[in-house]
């Protein structure tokens, strides 16, 4: 099975690497971009079969690690 | 004083640790990240600065997962005493033992200077040789310093005296050019519940011998052995 993470900045946390990707696409003439936040994928093959236990597993791995909770939230995408 | 100093692959602040601490009078061992325990009799655990793992994933997150962050944890439980210093304070607050997170400096630069501290409390082991409100010499090193918890936090922080250091200029004011990295409240280190545990950005360490630039950073080490 196949499943893909996404870790992203909670809303409100400063994104300084966001900013400075904004500010080049900007600087490239791009207009009507207002906002960058950058994030991160995870993309995962799992063995288990069931979805439900897939899922259970994903969620301990970014509440372990994958994700810092306190500025980050996650989603899980099951293929 | 019995010093264990946790070396995590990437670890690279650990030699400098070792002899500001044997410089003050302690016994220094060091640990391997993989070890599951703490040598007999440790008193303070040390978690150097450096690199741990490439900084993959996010500084220190790897790293506060190791074995012998277990190990830490118990030494912390029992009322043992734990100094992160950079990297460290990154990997204590990946590990749960002090709250928050360390992140990329506001203006997104790597930054290494000389940075003025005013210490914001003189009664822990670990500040015993300053005085309240004095304003230390010492070096930052960093690119993700820029210290980050949610207002509950911060005020809880604040509320019960755990800020250790703040960024300040040479008079112990917060000034926004003191604070390079960004930091709520200028916040460069803070304690645990306890006081046992500390975490700081900056490196005491560099700043312990006349030789290369100062020795501010030796109140530290020597408050930690007295």
């Amino acid at each position: 099975m196949k499943a893909r993470i996404i870790v992203t900045l909670k809303t409100g946390v400063l994104d300084p690497q966001g900013k400075a990707i904004e500010a080049a696409l900007t600087s490239f003439g791009l207009s009507g971009i207002d906002s960058v936040r950058q994030g991160k994928v995870f993309d995962v093959e799992i063995a288990e079969e069931d979805r439900a236990a897939a899922e259970t597993t994903l969620k301990s791995a970014c509440e372990k690690l994958l994700a810092n909770t306190v500025v980050e939230n996650y989603a899980i995408e099951i293929a | 004083m019995r010093a264990a100093i946790i070396v995590f692959p990437g670890s690279n602040r650990d030699a400098d640790v070792a002899r500001a601490l044997a410089q003050s009078g302690a016994e220094v061992v060091k640990v391997w990240h993989a070890d599951t325990a703490l040598p007999a009799g440790t008193d303070l655990a040390v978690l150097p600065g450096g690199f741990s793992y490439g900084d993959y994933l996010r500084c220190g997150a790897i790293a506060g997962r190791a074995a012998a962050m277990d190990a830490v944890r118990a030494h912390a439980a029992r009322g043992g005493l734990v100094l992160g210093i950079c990297n460290g304070f990154q990997i204590l607050c990946e590990s749960g033992l002090l709250p928050g997170v360390l992140m990329r400096n506001v203006d997104r630069r790597f930054i290494c200077h000389r940075q003025l501290l005013r210490v914001e409390r003189a009664d822990t082991r670990f500040t015993s040789a300053y005085a309240k409100n004095q304003v230390i010499d010492v070096c930052v090193a960093h690119g993700e310093g820029n210290y980050f918890a949610d207002a509950e936090t911060i005020a809880r922080l604040e509320g019960d005296g755990r800020v250790a250091f703040r960024y300040s200029d040479a008079a112990g004011n917060l000034t926004v050019d003191a604070n390079r990295n960004g930091s709520l409240n200028s916040i460069a280190g803070i304690y645990s519940e306890n006081l046992n545990v500390l975490g700081l950005m900056p490196h005491p360490e560099n700043f312990v011998e006349d030789l290369v630039g100062g020795t501010d950073g030796r109140g530290l080490f020597t408050s930690l052995a007295a």
